[in-house]
């Protein structure tokens, strides 16, 4: 079990040592479309050279890569172009800001996807199934932006009951918080229900759920004790699995409800070319999408006794 | 038995059909039986004749689109269809217990073993978690399991195939059921486990006085542990009775023909040919109006068969009842169906020479443990000295369990393996060496493989014809479109399918229709070596005996040499000219049929030779069951092979040495420790007796 | 010996492409819900390939006196706006229209692209096995690492169409949408076809143990044919619904990043971009936002739905 922990430790180690050295390759391999982002477009080509010298760039590419590494571990984030601000500095109450959208998008979307899927895969092909599939199905055609806009129109506009920002311009605020909620919630709780709802009934069609039936066990124990645990392995560790297509739909909500999150600040970095925090951010992202990898093997391991004790 | 017992089971006219979008399939009709206490009744049939559809409506368990629409099943006198669902549930489990076909998949694979047995006793009866661990472990004791307790803390895949059915069983008889219900328990089991789980089910009814109802495909099992038999076809029992009168006066024409299809000790392929049946069976929508059997029936008459039949009680034959209006009529001891006749055939030069053959698998193992003891790679021996002929024409089987390397050496014959040492000659040359895609054409060709699983060994994307094309072509042997087609359709006509097959798409073919196909693709170029790996072991009874008569007839007209792989000893018994006998990768025995049947025999084979069901009853065998569980052939133990299970284990040298390869004359070699003496004194496994009626020798 | 007789049925003629696609597409009448969705998709693929028969008004010509107008609002020449008119006055339906023929392009040409890559790779993973499939599920799970919109953005800021590489593109003479639409491709193939290839390598680690395969390699095929002609066929099935959900996917992808000013550069009428370019007006966008919105939602409406009956279907027999 450990073990098992251990190599998987060093496989996402590893990748996450190959996904560094791309972001570098990508963002300061070339020093001179470096030095032209940070200096802005119309800076002289020696105004460039002089910055790359200043800097340290003409150091071989290896040498560059391992204190950028270093400086990122260090929390040496350099400074935002935008904002001539500490990266770090900048970006860690807007980590905190995604941080509680994410965990209530997740909390929410759990609770409700399990439920459904359970109560939808238990009488599999019954009128409450198709409810809840054709419902699933549909909500997840509808794309963060757009449901932003219908419940922004329905909402915001005509009912006056929300704000149509979200940017905490007064502070943190519950109600702000629900519109982005809501629409991630309804993009994504579809898949995962679906999921749920698969893996429930191919269990409740399984060999050993019909010999717990036929054991005389009451019903409520059948499924409680035989095909939960079972059915619900593979949509747990799906759903940490899939934090990174989350991750995704709030770059593009926090865009939508201006938000204040670090989604936003990547995406406004991005387009404005201020290179250091976006590659910060994108760093940032890619870390925690690997650690959710990780949680996500080792969780099926531990719930899955066939190979906790292979 | 007591006349004025109340039966545990009586099924009247009970009927039960598959609701489709197709509309209602009847799945089962007009089925009666009725079980008393302490019998055993078996139900034999092959697939799709509804036996396990009677087991799953006895546990008025039909599932969502399943239904009993008429009749009535009555349980202790009570008709269960009255019964509430909390009723019903009072009884599965404690009064009506059911044990599966695969014992892994019924096991819950999150939950301990105990958790899974105690629940039944805590639901049942109402006992404190303490008192039903007691009992389980008890039961576990009864079941013959060694070492319970570890037994009960174990999670169903710590334990091995024999081992699981062996508690589900103990599940199954936990709160001591009146009724127990068997569906195939040992079909997913090696022959010398299963002989050791049928052994057990044989006591139970002696020791716990439950009744049973055993389903199953084998006509040997039902006779080794029933007392009554009921034969299903197509959806009804066809004939019923006591297990010694069915078996030795029979009077269905279907049973008849079931048991000229299997072939039995004391007969081999001359003296007493097998007759398959022909045609096959009907699917539910289109069976016939009368006679289910008629289309298939040399006895059929128009006007009599053609209309529903009902069962019929046979005269001066109390209790045996068979559903065919003809029964008195049909002279058995003149009907002389033309059988898979068979000359005995000269073999000529050997044609695969295999000395000293080894094949050896490198298992990493990348764990720290393993790192720090420096033991990074094992290697386990699949096959091991193997060394045999096999001549032009000749048949030469190779016989074990799982684990035994025989599929192992076919893969390094076919080239998909490299051996790791030793020869492998075909026509003198070498090719154990040599990967398939290295080979030329012609030696592909002269080399070829019948697969076991029908549904497997067709691409369901390709139509038959361009299958079949496909392969003349890369043989060599059509050179062009049209000589492809009519070689194609040549072949058809050899393995004797209709031509207009080509156009069909592999699901449109049944099972025995699916190994024609990959018999014709086998003997499309010029093959020297046909191997067949179990080519007919997942096919119904009655289709096996066409395809193997099939396959032989194409073998002996082309001279080919047939490598038969097999697990099951009287189809070898009825073909082979020699035989080999493997165990963990190597082999123990070898010899002509005769000589690998009859003393002296190694101690494996004897058991082998034990275990194996016999579906006659003039028969009697010497039981031996084998103790213990199939070894990993990852990790085998060391001396002999066969020292963990061996009944004739002669003491130390056994555990250390690996045994002599003994000639005890012709070529007959066994490997063992026993004396010489020791292993010609051996009794011979099987006795055919005489039998009681002429009848049964049939054909000859 | 006794012979297993079949009587010669009808024989199942092998019919052209284009009537076994009907055929299929009439076994979605037992599902209302996937005919529902067929219908959808239907709709917006006549929409594309006809926007040029119908009486629209020009997708791109501007009109000042004729900002935001609602729906149903009558234009200066007598003539209606259906859906009403955006910012710079531009009719809406006619936008909608047009747009969905940019929409439906681009995400197919990304989407087939996309397959076609994760299937080689995903097939050669699982057929060879060995230090391939290390080698190949190594990539993908680096990319598969990246949330995909952090992906997008690494590449748009990165190698986007001001980027060395997009005016290397450029340089060949080709318009900017082109420029653009080529850079999208890319970045939703690096976001695809890893999904793509674990699919299908998945699927291929099954049936590579079949019989089939076995006989193939027996008779001495080689790899390549084994894989695409033994192997490939026999996946279409769960491949065909997962490219339905993929597609919609990718259409989402293709909006949103239009919706972020990453994607087709203006004036062209990508549905996501109309959206974002109105929203600075607040309510009085709600009509010019609502629109292309819907248009979005059922084109993937249509292909989930669309998807999830052939599912069912597939799984039936």
């Amino acid at each position: 079990m450990l073990l098992l922990a251990g190599r998987r430790l060093a496989s996402m180690l590893l990748i996450m040592i190959v996904i560094s050295i791309l972001l570098f390759l990508a963002f300061e391999g070339d020093k001179l479309a470096l030095a032209g982002r940070v200096l802005g477009q119309y800076t002289t080509m020696e105004g460039k050279l002089h910055w790359i010298e200043e800097n340290g760039y003409n150091r071989p590419l290896v040498v560059r890569y391992i204190s950028w590494l270093y400086g990122f571990f260090t929390g040496d984030w350099k400074i935002s172009a935008q904002y001539n601000r500490p990266v770090l500095e900048f970006l860690a109450p807007r980590l905190a800001n995604t941080a509680i959208l994410g965990l209530c998008v997740f909390i929410i979307t759990a609770v409700i996807s399990l439920i459904l899927g359970v109560l939808a895969g238990v009488n599999e092909g019954g009128l409450r199934d198709r409810v809840i599939s054709v419902i699933s199905v549909i909500t997840t055609s509808f794309p963060e932006f757009a449901s932003g806009t219908f419940l922004v129109a329905i909402f915001v506009f005509w009912l006056d009951w929300l704000p149509g920002s979200s940017s905490f311009t007064n502070g943190f605020s519950v109600k702000e918080l629900v519109l982005p909620v809501t629409v991630l919630v309804i993009f994504n709780f579809g898949y995962y229900t679906r999921m749920t709802r698969a893996s429930m009934a191919e269990v409740m069609t399984s060999q050993y759920v019909r010999t717990a039936i036929l054991k005389g066990l009451p019903p409520r124990s059948v499924v409680v004790k035989h095909a939960l645990r079972n059915a619900l392995i593979a949509p747990f560790t799906v759903m940490i699995l899939q934090l990174n297509y989350l991750l995704s739909g709030i770059v593009v909500t926090e865009v939508f409800f201006a938000y204040d999150g670090f989604a936003k600040a990547m995406y406004d970095a991005a387009l404005f070319g201020d290179t250091y925090v976006v590659s910060a951010c994108a760093m940032v992202a890619v870390f925690v999408a690997v650690l959710s990898q990780f949680i996500s093997d080792v969780g099926y391991t531990y719930l899955n006794p066939r190979i906790r004790f292979a | 038995m007591n006349a004025a017992q109340t039966p545990v089971l009586e099924c009247k006219n009970v009927s039960i059909s598959y609701f489709t979008r197709a509309g209602a399939i009847p799945a089962v009709y007009d089925f009666n039986l009725t079980v008393m206490p302490g019998e055993a009744v078996g139900i034999v049939g092959e697939s799709g004749c509804g036996k396990s559809t009677v087991a799953l409506a006895i546990m008025q368990y039909m599932g969502r689109n399943g239904a009993i629409t008429g009749g009535e099943i009555k349980f202790m006198g009570r008709d269960m269809r009255t019964m509430s669902q909390e009723e019903l549930r009072k009884i599965r489990g404690s009064q009506i217990s059911m044990v599966y076909q695969e014992p892994m998949a019924s096991l819950n694979p999150s939950l301990l073993i105990r958790t899974q047995l105690t629940e039944v006793l805590i639901v049942h009866e109402g006992i404190s978690e303490d008192a039903a661990y007691k009992r389980a472990v008890e039961v576990l004791d009864a079941v013959r399991l060694p070492d319970p307790n570890r037994i009960m803390n174990s999670y169903p895949h710590q334990l091995s195939g024999g081992q699981q059915q062996r508690v589900v069983i103990a599940m199954a008889l936990l709160s001591n059921p009146k009724l127990l219900l068997l569906d195939e328990p040992t079909t997913a089991l090696d022959v010398t486990v299963e002989a050791g789980v049928v052994e057990l089910i044989k006591d139970i009814s002696k020791r716990f006085g439950t009744s049973m109802i055993y389903i199953s495909h084998n006509l040997g099992l039902i006779l080794e542990t029933c007392n009554r038999i009921c034969v299903m076809y197509s959806g009804q029992a066809v004939e019923v009775g006591e297990v010694k009168q069915v078996f030795d006066h029979m009077r269905h024409p279907y049973t008849r023909g079931l048991f000229s299809s299997i072939p039995l000790p004391g007969a081999d392929r001359f003296s007493r040919p097998l007759v398959p049946i022909r045609g096959q069976l009907p699917l539910p929508r289109d069976r016939p109006k009368g006679c289910t059997f008629g289309p298939r029936c040399d006895f059929f008459e128009a006007a009599r068969c053609d209309k529903p039949i009902a069962m019929l009680d046979i005269a001066n034959d109390p209790g045996h009842q068979a559903r065919c209006v003809r029964y008195n009529e049909i002279d058995w001891k003149r009907y002389r169906p033309k059988g898979l006749e068979a000359e005995p055939i000269i073999p000529g030069p050997p044609v695969l020479q295999i000395r000293n053959m080894k094949k050896y698998y490198e298992i990493r193992d990348n764990s720290i443990a393993a790192m720090i003891s420096g033991t990074k790679s094992r290697f386990v021996k699949a096959n091991e000295k193997i060394d045999f002929e096999a001549r032009e024409g000749e048949t030469v089987a190779i016989v074990g369990e799982s684990g035994c390397g025989k599929s192992t050496f076919a893969k390094v014959l076919m080239g998909l393996e490299e051996s790791s040492g030793g020869e492998v000659l075909v026509n003198g040359q070498e090719v154990g060496h040599l990967p398939v895609r290295k080979r030329p054409a012609g030696l592909i060709s002269s080399l070829q493989i019948v697969f076991q699983n029908p549904f497997e060994t067709l691409n369901p994307s390709h139509s038959v014809g361009s299958q079949i094309a496909r392969v003349l072509r890369k043989f060599g042997v059509a050179k062009n479109r049209d000589e492809a087609e009519r070689k194609t359709y040549e072949l058809l006509d050899l393995v004797k399918l209709p031509r207009e097959f080509a156009d069909r798409k592999p699901r449109q073919l049944s099972g025995g229709q699916k190994q024609r196909i990959g018999i014709a693709r086998a003997f499309g170029g010029e093959a020297a070596v046909v191997i067949a790996d179990e080519p007919v072991s997942a096919l119904d009874v009655s289709v096996q005996a066409a395809v193997t008569g099939l396959l032989t007839d194409i073998q002996r007209k082309k001279r080919t040499t047939l490598v038969f792989i097999s697990h099951d000893l009287s189809v070898v018994r009825y073909l082979a000219d020699r035989i080999v006998v493997m165990y963990l990768g190597r082999i123990m025995e070898q010899g002509t049929t005769d000589e690998v049947f009859s003393p002296p025999y190694h101690p494996y084979t004897e058991a082998l030779l034990s275990a194996v069901p016999i579906a006659d009853t003039s028969v009697t065998k010497r039981h031996i069951v084998l103790k213990g569980e199939l070894p990993s052939p990852m990790n085998p133990p060391p001396g002999c092979p066969f020292q963990t299970r061996c009944p004739r284990k002669i003491g130390a040298i056994c555990e250390t040495e690996m045994p002599p390869n003994k000639d005890m004359g012709n070529g007959h070699m066994i490997m063992c420790h026993l004396p010489d003496d020791v292993l010609r004194a051996m009794e011979p496994v099987i006795k055919v007796g005489r039998h009681e009626s002429e009848e049964s020798n049939i054909a000859h | 010996m006794t012979v297993t007789s079949v009587p010669a049925t009808e024989m199942p003629k092998r019919r052209p492409l284009l009537l076994r696609i009907l055929k299929s597409i009439t076994l979605l009448r037992e599902s209302y819900v996937g005919m529902f969705g067929a219908v959808l998709v239907l709709f917006w693929l006549v929409m594309a390939v006809g926007a040029d028969l119908f009486p629209l008004r020009d997708p791109l010509a501007q009109s000042a006196p004729d900002l935001l107008k609602p729906a149903l609002s009558l234009a200066p020449d007598g003539t209606t706006y259906w859906l009403g008119t955006d910012d710079k006055g531009r009719d809406i339906l006619s936008r909608l229209i047009f747009g969905s023929r940019l929409v439906l392009f681009w995400s197919v040409l990304a989407t087939v692209v996309a397959y076609a890559v994760g299937m080689l790779l995903g097939v050669m993973a699982g057929y060879r096995g060995g230090w391939w499939d290390e080698v190949i599920s190594f990539i993908g799970n680096v990319f598969l690492s990246f949330p995909p919109m952090v992906l997008f953005l690494v590449i748009l800021t990165n190698f986007g169409p001001t980027s060395s590489m997009g005016q290397y593109i450029g340089s060949l003479g080709v318009g900017s949408t082109v420029v653009s639409g080529v850079i999208i491709i890319v970045a939703i193939t690096f976001g695809t076809a890893p999904q793509v290839a674990r699919i299908v390598r998945g699927l291929v680690l099954d049936l590579k143990t079949r019989d089939y395969i076995a006989a193939a390699e027996v008779r001495g095929e080689s790899p390549l044919y084994i894989m695409l002609v033994e192997l490939l066929p026999n996946a279409r099935g769960p491949l065909i619904v997962d490219a339905c959900l993929r597609l919609g996917y990718v259409i989402i992808a293709i909006a949103v990043l239009g919706f972020l000013s990453l994607g087709l550069p203006p004036p062209e009428p990508d549905w996501g971009k109309m959206i974002a370019e109105v929203r600075g007006f607040g309510a009085m966008a709600s009509n010019a936002m609502i629109w292309p919105a819907m248009a979005i939602s059922s084109l993937v409406l249509g292909l989930n739905l669309l998807a999830d009956a052939l599912r069912e279907i597939s799984l039936r027999d």
